[in-house]
Order: structure tokens, then sequence, then C-alpha cells
């Protein structure tokens, strides 16, 4: 590396924030495609109900299904709540 | 028995012609017989990147219609041995590739062919789906960039769950991961995702990595296939690429940039 890239090199480097958001996406993305069809539509579902209560920005809400073994699958609904004082 | 391989990426425009003209042209140059086959309908463009664009009379669909046999559609290249092309058409009906005909094609193919390369349109629709339906293996091309990165791993997911041998479980597609377009002064300097990134994103074998380079315009500026151009950079990758399809253990070239002079070391280049 020479001396101007060390200095540039404080600054994020794009490639890693690249990479972050396709590692967050692409997890969402296979799991969507393994899950049942109805799972995006039971997400908005579950959206609009919460939304009744608290206002939540629709990126804080996954719900998936995990196949534990033949006889029992989980589904996790993971929902982040905003900061209360706001 | 013939193998068959998509060469295939989800998003357009990032190199399955040139990877599917060189591919095609190396596994050739090794002494197999080789069929590249443009999935392509409506755009066709195969037959550009292989120089042989005036040679066309028939094409696929006139062929599933029975308007014509392979013997007469198939292009033999002039350059080299046992390298032949099957053209698309320009029809822009989409709908003009049956599952049933180009079974048929594809299974008279296997007879006189060992390798198969079917050149994908872009996208996840039925046209993408129509070239890797059949496959045993692919190479799915991708380029150091989000939204092809992305796109590749919707493919990869059509691959494992809408092909024939996942309808049919049997053992599934063989992946392979192609990085094209790869400029490793920007992966040096932290502004483009590097090898390490897209494999552990996508985490499937890699099987090449071709650099971005001034051949591969040069090559398509003359219909050659870049790997005809043996002195380059890009037609030693895709070489390097074949021969690790072929099942060799090849080392990777062009990863990392040339060592430059302490001047240029200390205050950039
Ligand atoms: N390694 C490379 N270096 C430079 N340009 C490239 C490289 N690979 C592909 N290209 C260029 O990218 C463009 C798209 O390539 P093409 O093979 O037609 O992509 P696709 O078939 O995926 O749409 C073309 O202009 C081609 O010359
Ligand atoms: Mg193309």
């Amino acid at each position: 590396m020479s001396l101007l890239d060390y200095f540039r090199s404080t600054k994020k480097k794009t490639a890693s924030t690249a990479k972050e958001r396709l590692q967050i996406i692409v997890a969402h993305e296979r799991n969507r495609r393994s899950g049942p069809d109805y799972l995006p539509q039971l997400e908005r579902d579950i959206l609009e109900v919460i939304r009744k209560y608290v206002d939540i920005p629709a990126d804080q809400i996954s719900v998936s299904l995990e196949q534990r073994s033949d006889e029992l699958s989980v589904l996790e609904l993971n929902v982040s709540f905003p900061d209360e004082k706001r | 028995m013939a193998k068959i391989i998509v060469v295939t990426s989800g998003k357009g425009g990032v190199g399955k012609t040139t990877s599917s003209a060189a591919i095609g042209t190396g596994l050739a140059l090794s002494g197999h017989k080789t069929v590249i086959v443009d999935f392509d309908i409506g755009l066709r463009n195969l037959d550009l990147i292989m120089g042989c664009e005036r040679r066309v009379v028939y094409d696929f669909v006139n062929v599933i219609n029975g308007e014509a046999n392979l013997k007469q559609t198939l292009i033999k290249d002039k350059r080299v041995e046992n390298l032949f092309i099957l053209p698309a058409s320009q029809t822009r009906d989409k709908d003009a590739l049956t599952k049933e005909g180009v079974e048929k094609v594809l299974n008279e193919l296997a007879k006189d062919f060992e390798f198969i390369i079917c050149d994908s349109p872009a996208g996840i629709e039925a046209g993408a789906m129509m070239a890797l339906y059949f496959a045993d293996e692919a190479v799915v091309v991708t380029n150091p960039e989000v939204s092809s990165v992305r796109d590749s791993d919707r493919i990869l997911g059509m691959l494992s769950s809408k092909s024939r041998r996942a309808e049919r479980n049997e053992d599934a597609i063989k992946e392979h991961l192609l990085l094209t377009r790869y400029n490793p002064e920007r992966v040096a300097k932290g502004e483009m995702l590097s090898v390490e990134d897209v494999q552990e994103i996508l985490a499937i074998p890699l099987i090449g990595v071709i650099p971005e380079s001034q051949a591969v315009l040069n090559a398509s500026n003359s219909g050659q296939p870049v790997t005809l151009d043996q002195e380059s950079d890009a037609g030693q990758a895709y070489l390097d690429t074949v021969s690790r399809l072929l099942g060799n253990n090849v080392d990777f070239r062009f990863l990392t940039v040339e060592k430059k002079g302490l001047l240029k070391r200390i205050f950039g280049g």
C-alpha cells in the first residue's frame, strides 16, 4: 500500500460496505426461497398488525420458518422496536 | 455421454456470451468436440462474438419446428477443429423454445458432441430457465459488483430447484463460480469486492477469475473468441478455466496488482 493509500484508508472502504449489504440481503433472500410461498404475505400481515400499535419500518421485521427435524418446524419472528424515548 | 454446461448469471452484460465463446473454443482446442448453443432468442449475439454472423442460414427454432435439420443448421468453426455453433433465432416469439423441443435437440447433439455449452439469456424468466433446465454443470458468471452477486445467488436458487435434476431428485447440478471483469487494482484500493468476498457470499467453488481486459473488446471487435488470443491475460485466464473444468489443478493468475517501482509505492500510482 502506498502512503497516500494509507491516509485514504481511514475512511471505510466501499467494498466492505458492499460485502456487508450483500451478506444480509442474500441471507434474507435464501431464507425466502427455502420457505413456503405464504411467508412474504404472512410477514406483511404481521407487520400490519404491529403497526396498529407501534410504527416500525418494514426492514425491522423478519419471519422465517426453520425445519428442525421431520416432525418439527419453528416459525421465527424477529421484530426490532424503535427507541422508546423518540 | 455428453456434458451439458450452462453459462448463466441472472444479470445481463456480465460476460456470459464472451465466456461461452471462450470456454467452448478452449474445450475444442483441447481436443473435445464441442457445440455452443445460443439460447438468447431474439437477441442473437454469439454468432458475432464467434465471427460467423454471415454464415447463419437456419437457427435453433427452425430445428425445433422441423424446418431444418441439425446438419444444415450447425456452423462449423473455420479456425478450430471440433467446434460448432448453433445460432439463436431472431424471432420475437418468446415462447419459441419449448421444453420438449429443446430436449429433442439436446438429445440429438448429445449423440455427437462431448460438450454442449448453453449460452443463457439474462433474467430469471422462461428463457434463462430453458437454458439451465437440462444442465449437468453450471458456470455462474459474476462481476465483483453488488447487483451481479445478488442475481447470481438467485440463479443458484433456480439451479437447485427449477432444473430437471432437481425435479427428478437426481444429483445436483455442479456449480462453478466464474468471476469476470476483475480489477485487482481497485480491489487493492478497497473499491471493488475481492475474489474472497464473492466466494464467501455465494459459497460455491471457484473455476476462474478473468481480469477486466482490453483484449476482450479487441476480440469481439474482430469476431475472435478471446481464447484464440493466447498472449492476452484474459485469453490465458479462460484457458486456465477450461483446464480446471477438465479436472486439472491450475494455480490462479491475474489476482494481484503487478509489482510497482519504489517511487510509485510511496506516492501511489
Ligand atoms: N473480462 C472482460 N474485460 C473487459 N470487458 C469485458 C470482459 N468480459 C466481458 N466484457 C464486455 O462486457 C460486455 C458484455 O459482455 P457479454 O459477454 O455480451 O455479456 P452477457 O452475455 O452476459 O450479456 C461486452 O461489451 C464485453 O466486451
Ligand atoms: Mg449474452
